[in-house]
This record gives structure tokens, sequence and C-alpha cells, in this order.
């Protein structure tokens, strides 16, 4: 029967292709994900969940989902915004705000850390207005959050914009001819067709956020219990010959990390299968 | 409602989309606006609905002048080719949005929406579809319910865009009978674009034919076919040959053959050009009879019960194009490189500076 199926296939090389997908999700993926959960099965249940429950750690989760969680969702604002302002309007200089979009990417991230430290100290350009108004954000749970919202910028703009470019402008006539306002067009029918896409972007700069390292480190100060992030503790925890505990931290990473994507996943399919 | 279009321009940067345009659309009828693409026609009809702005000249409703109300003010309810259909949303959703959209001093209640909606997809044949999706609907169906949908809000004029451009050859026959009917019911002042004369002269109880931005004649289906204002509504309506014709005192010669020209009663032999359809040329197999062009045969084609002819005169190199039932045909016994003499029944002569359409 498979075998029939294969070979009324119209195009050809299935096989092919398949098998070096696999491959290749094996080599690049698979391999050493598993390596490191199978590497966390050799510890005991009791030093597992000592490693994981300690109060040090338990505060870096709720920074880094709490964090990454905030940054995802200013992302998803004003990401979407910029995406909007892209798509619909022309003004000069607008080839170069869509290239600038990227450089989050491009940027080592250590550099973006320590430029944001430099801006944001208490003397830096930007930190000593916010100073003035009693806020600090070097060295504070706030600075973790503008790092997060730096480098996840380019997901949502980059997602939300080719939805919002393939937008018909009928939809729009549609809405309006039949007595709809602007704000009742948005939220009727312009924030509908690019809900999947927001979702998408929001899952992927929230992703991004919960694995970001090399900007964080530098304007969070690193304080136990109080800016300290999970990828930082597991690479302090590696540095001490400690790579138990660093597994045992990095797999409820990946649980959480790998749920919330399924979650977001599974709502984008229910939406897209609802709308054809 | 009455639309009344005075005087209406609107350019593109260089391309002139509408040229001066003044119009008038009685209460009640279904007019369609004909004329090949670029000819200004959707232009004019968004103009009327408010999705564009004239560059100059009003547009009136009953009277009351609407160019600058906005199109969500305006009450027309508004066709797209392409359907236009909010495709996150299950018809009923669709045809309920512009009733649901109204502010809530005004909106009805669910239950009068409810029964609106169902109404109006009974009307369009389609109360089975409610909870689909657009895209489980063909293109056909998905129209209908565009239809229904615009219908919803009570609109004051029915605009349609090439409401039947992406249907195929049958859909779109059956659909434009079906509209015909549906107009005949609800009777709401109605304009559609179409580049299909077929179209326009078989549903419309009126036809406005553009070219260029600029209206060429605006008269019943009968008299735009029957009585074209000038060449290029002759050209745009059915198949057409252009005679080089000898204008002299209220007759036109071509050849052998006269044709009345009594719109010319004082011109001595002015050259002109006489233009006669397809079907009004008579195809003989013998030259017995008077007044008739010796003509070849270089095309035979049968397109069903019709047949096409190319014959090829001495009175020009671009052949002559006719058409005659296939039985018909058949009985004279003609075929293709054959001789055949051909006499026109009826034409319409013009003169030169009017010929160039």
């Amino acid at each position: 029967m498979s075998i029939t199926l294969a070979r009324r296939r119209v195009i050809p090389g299935f096989g092919l292709t398949m098998g070096f997908t696999l491959l290749y999700m094996g080599l690049i993926f698979l391999v050493p994900v598993g390596a490191f959960l199978l590497y966390t099965t050799t510890m005991s249940w009791e030093t597992f969940w000592h490693a994981i429950t300690q109060r040090q750690v338990v505060a870096s989760y709720k920074l880094s989902f709490g964090a990454s969680l905030v940054g995802a969702t200013i992302n998803l604002v004003f990401g979407a915004l910029l995406a909007w302002v892209l798509v619909r309007y022309r003004f000069p200089g607008k080839r170069l705000v869509d290239a600038l979009v990227d450089l989050p990417f491009a940027l080592p991230t250590a550099v973006a850390g320590i430029a944001l430290v430099t801006l944001y100290a208490s003397t830096g350009w930007v930190g000593r207005y916010f100073e003035l108004f009693g806020l600090r954000v070097a060295y504070t749970q706030l600075g973790v959050v503008v790092a997060l919202t730096y480098i996840g910028l380019p997901f949502v703009v980059r997602t939300v914009q080719p939805v919002l470019e393939d937008l018909e402008a009928e939809w729009e006539e549609a809405s309006a001819s039949l007595g709809a306002d602007r704000f009742t067009t948005i939220r009727r029918v312009i924030f509908p067709a690019l809900f999947p896409a927001l979702l998408t972007g929001f899952a992927l700069a929230f992703a991004r956020a919960l694995g970001e390292y090399g900007s964080v480190v530098f304007i969070s100060g690193n304080l136990p219990f109080r800016t300290e992030i999970t990828p930082l503790l597991i690479v302090a925890k590696a540095e001490q010959y400690d790579y138990h505990g660093a597994a045992a931290i990095g797999t409820v990473m990946l649980v959480v990390a790998f749920a919330m994507l399924l979650v977001i996943n599974g709502l984008q399919w229910w939406t897209s299968r609802r709308h054809g | 409602m009455s639309i009344e279009i005075d005087r209406v321009n609107k350019r593109f940067r260089d391309f002139v989309a509408v040229d001066d345009a003044s119009l008038t659309f009685r209460e009640g009828e279904l007019t369609a606006l004909l004329g090949p693409s670029g000819s200004g026609k959707t232009t004019l009809l968004r103009i009327i609905a408010g999705l564009e702005q004239p560059d100059s000249g009003r547009i009136r409703f009953h009277g009351e002048d609407t160019t600058d109300l906005h199109v969500s003010k305006r009450g027309v309810g508004f066709v797209f080719q392409h359907y236009a259909l909010f495709k996150h949303m299950s018809v009923f959703d669709n045809v309920a949005f512009g009733l649901t959209v109204r502010p809530r001093s005004t909106r009805p209640t669910k239950r009068e929406i409810r029964d609106k909606v169902m109404r109006l997809l009974e009307l369009v044949q389609l109360d089975w579809t409610a909870h689909r999706y657009p895209h489980q609907l063909s293109g056909g169906q998905r129209q209908r319910i565009a239809l229904a949908r615009a219908l919803a809000v009570e609109p004051k004029v029915l605009l349609l865009d090439e409401p039947f451009g992406a249907l195929d050859a049958k859909v779109r026959a059956e659909l434009r009978r079906w509209l015909r009917r549906l107009h005949d019911e609800i009777h709401v002042t109605s304009i559609f674009v179409t580049h299909d004369q077929e179209e326009a002269l078989e549903v419309s109880d009126r036809v406005i034919v553009m070219n260029q931005g600029r209206v060429e004649q605006d008269g019943s289906p009968e008299e735009v076919y029957d009585a074209p204002a000038n060449p290029f509504v002759y050209r745009f309506l059915g198949n057409v040959n252009r005679f080089d014709a000898h204008i002299h005192e209220g007759s036109a010669r071509i050849g052998e053959v006269t044709l009345p020209a009594p719109q010319y009663p004082h011109h001595r032999h002015a050259s002109g050009h006489a233009f006669v359809r397809a079907h009004d040329i008579d195809v003989l197999a013998t030259a017995d009879q008077p007044d008739t062009l010796a003509a070849r045969i270089s095309l035979v084609s049968v397109v069903g019960p019709t047949v096409r002819l190319e014959l090829v005169t001495d009175q020009g190199d671009t052949p002559i194009h006719a058409e005659m039932a296939k039985h018909r045909f058949n009985a004279l016994g003609l075929e293709q490189g054959g001789q055949a003499w051909l006499r026109p029944r009826q034409g319409r002569v013009f003169l030169p500076e009017e010929a160039t359409g």
C-alpha cells in the first residue's frame, strides 16, 4: 500500500528529501538534545529535585519567564505598530528603518549588552533621566526586560509584515462600505487576520528571550535572588563543574519552553483550521 | 434613490481615469457601465461609492450632495469582483457584519439580526451555508453571499464591480439571470460594471458605454446595439466589419453595393466608412443577385450551431467576417477556399472624422 502510494507521487524525490531532513534534524538537533536529556537521567530523582528547587534557582525562573513574557508582550504591541508603519506608509528613510529592524539579529549580543548598560547606567545618556524620576534600569529587573525587549524586536515585525502586505485592501473597503468605522474595521477585520502571525511573532520573541544570555548579563548585574536569569545560573553551575545541576535546570527550561511553544502552535492550528 | 453625476473628473498621475462625466441613474433601474479595461468604469463606480474622491465634480443621491460623505455613511452596498468576504468569519457573521458594527443605540437585537440574516440567505438560496466558512464555498456561492452581505444594510444603492468577472462562463450566465430576477424582486437602484457586452445587454435596463474616461453612449440595451452612436460603440458591441464607402446624397456605395446613409443628404462624393455586423452580411454561393461583392472564403470555423467565415474581397486587405446558421451554410454548399458573394443587409455609415474610435 505504502509502496503504491509512494510510486504515485507527482513530485519525485520524497524518499531522498525526507531522509536527508531526518538525518539533518537528527545531527543538528535530536542528538545534542537527546544526549543532554540522557545525561539528566543519570541523576537520582532527589538530586534532580534538589537542583531545580533551590531558592536561588526558583527566583531565576520567575525572572526569566516573567521578563521574557513582558519583553515579548512589549514587542507584540510595538512590533505590530512598526510593521504597520513600514507596510502602510511611505516616508523618507523607510528602507533604512526596515533594514535596522534586523540589527538585533546581527549584532553580537555582548556588544548590545555593553551598549545598553552604558546608556542606561545611572550616569549614562538615557539612564540619568530615568534617575531623575527615581527609576533605575541598569542592574535591576527592569534592565533585564529592556535587554530582552531589544533582542526580541525583529520577530513580531518580520512575521506580521508579510501578512499585512498581503492583506486585501478590499476587506477594509468592504468593511467601511458596510458602515464600520476605522476602529471597528481594525478590531473586527484586520486584527483577526493578523492574529496567527502575531502569535507566531510573540512565540518566537518569547523563546528567543528565554534563551538569551549575552546581552542580559551585562545590564542585570547578576544579583542573586534579584537579577539572575536562569541561563546565567546554568553557565555558573557549569563553570563550577556542577554539570548535573546545570543539566537539571536546563531540562526544566527545555520542558517548559517546549510546552509553551506547543500550546501556541496548537492555538495557531486551531485558528487556521477555522479560517482555511 | 436616483444618482446624479455632475461633471466628474479623476486622474491618477498622468492617467485620465474619468473625463468630465455627467450621468443620471434613475431610481430602481439596473444600469450597466460597459467598457474595455482602462475605460474608467470601475473608477466611476468607486467614486459613486465613496471609495475614491473625484478631483472635481459632484455626486448627488436623490438631489442631496454626497461628494464629501465618507463611504461608511453613504448607504451604498458594494460588491467586489473577488468577493472580499471576511475569511475568518462564518457566512452568517459575514452577512451580519453590517448590522453588528452599528453603534449600540441603532443596532438590532440578536434575534432580529438572526432573522434578517437568515431571510437574506434564503433570498440568495444559500441558507444551508450559514455556519460554513467562505473557503468552503464555490466562487458563485461566495459572490451570492457577498451580495447578501451588501443587502443586509438595506443600501439605497447597490454597486457591483465586475461581479461575475472571476467566475467561469456557465456560472456567469446563470448568476446574471439570477441577478436580474433578484433585481425585479427588490428594485434597489443598481449599477454594475462589466466589460462583457453580452452580460450588459442581457441583464440591464440601461447601458452606459465608456471609453478612455468618457461616456460614449447612454441608452437602452436595444438602442446601443441597434443604433451605436459612434464607431467605438459599434466595434465594442459585437463583431463588426468596416468597409470604405463612397457617400453621395444620402446613400453610400461599397463597390457595387448601396447602403442608405440618410444622415448625410448633402454630402457629395465624400469618402467614409460603413460598419456592418458579421451577422448582417448575407453570403451567397452564386452571383445571380444584384448588389453583391465577390469574395473568396479564406477561413471557415464552426462554433456549435453557428458558422463563422473569413472572406477576402478586392475592396481591402482586412478580411470580412460573416456569420450564418450551420444548416444554411450546409445548404449553400460553401467551402473553404471557394468563391462566394457578399451582400451587406444593413449597416451604418460614418464620416472619417467620426470614425477614429
